[in-house]
């Protein structure tokens, strides 16, 4: 009167086998789960027991022990339900098959016996790839993400009745897969870099910052574009790869913000407000769930007025702008989600915003000044890969009709620039040149003579530190790659260097 | 013949004052009137005090005008007056103008372009050593340094424009015949050679303490700025601070040692809203006409011949005033990134710098 089934629990997106040991034995009816379980699963007992009675089955009258192991680890979520009752009815010998060891259960039950569909699925379902199991049986509500899943049997079920009478032969279920995904090639947007007009400055360096993946700070008084230009960003970014894509969608499927979407194909642009906590932009929680820092990863994470945030939230951000992970710390848990995105602020020079503006006078003092731009402190500032500041665009320059780039046209340009960093990096696991190690900087980002000496002159004028030196490089890959230059030549070096002079002037 | 200006001459030997002399102008109309005029009209006039009017009757004579006339020329010492067409400039409009000016050397359209630059006599080697680091990068700018000729950072700012290859004026507080302190009889005619030197004050006039006040407001009112390196806490530079506020002139202090007399002075200054002069931008910031020359004759200066036709061709957009990248960009059809590379490379260069928002301007 024993069984064992294997169901999935997820530590952050890394999920382990939980094997659920049921034992039926004789004695005063009770139903005892043990190993570490939480709220949620302890609650399991009432769902499992209706949901087996509801299907039809006796539930039986018998002393029922789980044990989930391995017990050290803790254990929560609600998809052991199914896992829990399988146990059980295998144990009673509903289900004749006694060996389901290759099977993994993942789903929650709802008292009529349904299984409804859980957060984190996808994640769950990789983990065990990784883990060599070959079939996992998921909520039907969870097949489109799961789908995307080629090289296992995942079959979706709709209720426990389906489960037994599939696992006695008695129903054939097949394998999902999920056909209709694909990495879209042009998404359609309602807005498009053409609306803005003048500022080339500020669009090219976007275009830069977009196609090297590299961080950028916008300085500019109100009414100068950078909300605009910063809002148009998505028109412009890269295709995601399937692989970016699937890390996107795990986070995703862990948030519980998939809204039964498959596969999340664009990137993701996310704009808190600057009354965010620390928890809501880096994770946290008792169990850490995902914060904006990796609910952005592989996509862009906006922060518009950047001295308005909490001078702490600001702090909290240097790590995973530095490392491309986060490692939240809890009692319960420690865990480590990916936090690969593009940093992307905007903030206004002063107070009231028009400190150097042309028309506009500005009415703070210098130390209120001073005040507001040192709530951004150097090391973030170092961290931040471009920075560049932006002029209100004259009435003139507004009525006059230039020919200005389509987004599709910028588009086309990070594309191919992202093209040839995917192939130069398809043995690195990387993407693109911001994310090259400091250790590989030399191989990937040659300078000849003349560069050389470029970037030391610029080193005694400007008194760079030596981590800019690193994001000049990287700043100088990446228009070398717009250009399709298979070499980092002085005048991509000397447009690199222009966007890391800013910061003397206002910090300085 | 005697003409207005030797009555002038003469009215000045006899010790009056610019803005009497201005005044009798604007009574008589014609000043040689007072050659052949009754006695009897100008005492009932009531514009001479009883002695002035009997020394002017007893001086009226050609002989007495004659020896001045010829000393004068014997010394090889010119004359300036209110009435001439190349009166300075920049002294037209000072309240209490000098009526006359005599001086030694040559004096041109382009030491309206000056700074004074004045301190005390007892420098410190800190008073030297920025006296010296500001005058010569005044004067090689082509702009005229103005000093007293006295000994301190006087000298300094004579010795260093003249080291420089500038040109450097002096005013004196004493007759152009005598040489104080005696020393600098070496500079004095220096400076007359590269320059000239001034004064107010007639042949024979001894150095009295009670002139140097008098002399400094010419030196601030030939200038277009003033620079007061040293000054202790009562200063004859701040005497010449004070006329240059008053003439409407902008005053530059060098910030000292809070514990150094020799800058308790300049340090006041600064207090009362003297421009620290920290480095000569300071100066070029401040005042138009320089900034303006300066632009000029960096334009006329500026060596094309080693910048690439794209950086030439940005350059000669520069020189004509500051001016946004993405504009440039446009003005030259390059695209924005060439734009911005060679904007850094020039730079580099040394040759523009950023002002706020990507406004560039040469340097």
């Amino acid at each position: 009167m024993y069984s064992k089934i294997k169901t999935c629990v997820l530590q952050g997106l890394s999920g382990h086998i939980v094997e659920v040991e049921a034992d039926l034995s004789r004695g005063l009816p009770v139903f005892n789960i043990v190993g570490l379980p939480d709220i949620a699963i302890k609650e399991s007992k009432e769902r499992v027991r209706t949901a087996i009675k509801n299907s039809g089955y006796e539930f039986p009258l018998n002393r029922i022990t789980i044990n989930l192991a391995p017990a050290n680890l803790k254990k929560d979520g609600s998809q052991m339900d199914l896992s829990i009752a399988i146990g059980i009815l295998s144990a009673d010998g509903i289900i004749g098959i006694k060996d389901n060891s290759e099977i993994v259960f993942i789903g929650e039950l709802s008292l009529d016996g349904k299984i409804s569909p859980i957060d984190g699925a996808l994640p769950m379902v990789i983990s065990m790839r990784e883990l060599n199991i070959k079939k996992c049986i998921i909520p039907f509500d969870n097949r489109e993400e799961c789908g995307i899943i080629s090289d296992m049997e995942i079959i979706p079920v709709k209720n426990l009745n389906e489960v037994i009478d599939y696992l006695n032969g008695e129903l054939i279920l097949d394998s999902y897969k999920n056909e209709k995904i694909k990495i879209m090639e042009n998404s359609e947007f309602s807005m498009d870099f053409s609306d803005i007009k003048g500022q080339e400055g500020l669009k090219r360096a976007l275009e830069v910052a977009v196609a090297g993946n590299h961080n950028i700070l916008i300085i500019g008084p109100p009414g100068s574009g950078k909300t605009m230009a910063a809002r148009r960003l998505p028109t412009i970014l890269p295709k995601l790869s399937f692989e970016e894509a699937v890390e996107v969608t795990k986070i995703y499927s862990v948030s519980g913000m998939l809204n039964s979407k498959s596969l999340i194909t664009e990137r993701p642009f996310r704009s808190p407000h600057h009354t965010a906590s620390q928890v809501s932009i880096i994770g946290g929680g008792r169990i850490p769930r995902p914060g904006e820092v990796s609910l952005s990863h592989n996509g862009v994470l906006f922060l518009d007025e950047l001295p308005e945030f909490q001078k702490n939230v600001l702090e909290v951000l240097r790590q995973p702008l530095e490392d491309g992970v986060v490692h939240i710390s809890r009692i319960n848990a420690t865990l480590t989600y990916p936090a690969k995105f593009m940093f992307v602020a905007s903030m206004n020079p002063c107070p009231c915003g028009f400190y150097g503006d042309p028309i506009h006078s500005c009415t703070c003092s210098q130390s209120s000044i001073n005040r507001y731009l040192g709530r951004i402190s150097n090391p973030l500032l170092d961290r931040i890969d471009i920075h560049i500041d932006v002029m209100p665009v004259e009435y003139e320059d507004l009525k006059v009709e230039s020919n200005v780039e389509t987004s599709a046209a910028i588009r086309s340009r990070v594309i191919r620039a992202q093209d040839i960093q995917i192939e130069r990096y398809k043995n690195d696991k990387i993407y693109n040149n911001s994310q090259i190690p400091n250790k590989d900087i030399k191989k990937y980002c040659k300078l000849n003579n003349s560069s050389e000496k470029i970037i030391k002159n610029a080193f005694a004028k400007y008194k760079f530190s030596a981590r800019t030196y690193n994001k000049l490089l990287k700043v100088a890959r990446t228009i070398a790659d717009l250009d399709s230059k298979e070499d980092i030549e002085d005048k991509h070096i000397l447009e690199a260097i222009r966007y890391r002079t800013l910061d003397k002037k206002y910090w300085g | 013949m005697i003409s207005e200006r030797d009555i002038i001459i003469w009215l000045n030997t006899l010790g009056m004052s610019g803005s009497k002399i201005e005044e009798l102008k604007l009574w008589i109309k014609d000043l040689r009137l007072l050659w052949n005029i009754d006695p009897m009209i100008m005492r009932n006039s009531h514009r001479f005090r009883e002695e002035q009017l009997d020394k002017l009757l007893h001086f009226r004579n050609v002989d007495f005008l004659d020896n001045i006339l010829i000393s004068l020329q014997k010394d090889n010492i010119n004359v300036l007056t209110f009435l001439d067409k190349d009166y300075p400039g920049n002294l037209i409009n000072i309240p209490d103008r000098p009526a006359i000016l005599y001086y030694k050397g040559n004096f041109n359209a382009e030491d309206g372009l000056a700074i004074g630059i004045v301190g005390s006599r007892k420098a410190t080697s800190y008073g030297k050593w920025a006296c010296e680091r500001f005058t010569r990068e005044l004067a090689q700018m082509g702009i005229t340094i103005i000093s007293g000729l006295a000994t301190g950072i006087d000298t300094h700012a004579h010795k260093t424009a003249l080291e420089s290859g500038g040109r450097t004026i002096g005013v004196l507080g004493n007759g152009l015949d005598i040489i104080y302190p005696k020393n600098n009889k070496n500079l004095y005619d220096e400076v007359a050679r590269n320059g000239c030197v001034f004064s107010e004050f007639p042949l024979g006039t001894e150095p009295f303490y009670y002139n140097f006040p008098q002399r400094n407001r010419i030196i601030s009112g030939l200038s277009i700025g003033v620079v007061v390196i040293e000054a202790k806490e009562k200063s004859g530079s701040l005497i010449t601070a004070h006329h240059a506020l008053e003439q409407g002139k902008d005053v530059f202090a060098v910030p000292g040692n809070i514990n150094s007399i020799y800058s308790v002075g300049t340090n006041k200054l600064i207090k009362d809203g003297a421009i620290p002069l920290l480095c000569i931008d300071d100066i070029l910031q401040e005042i138009y006409e320089l900034q303006v020359s300066f632009i000029e004759r960096k334009r006329n200066e500026l060596d094309y011949s080693e910048l690439s036709i794209d950086e030439a061709m940005i350059m000669k957009i520069i020189v004509d005033g500051p001016i946004h990248s993405d504009f440039i960009a446009i003005k030259t059809g390059m695209d924005i990134s060439t734009v911005m590379s060679i904007l850094t490379g020039l730079e580099l260069k040394g040759m523009i710098k950023e002002l706020a928002g990507r406004v560039f301007t040469i340097c």
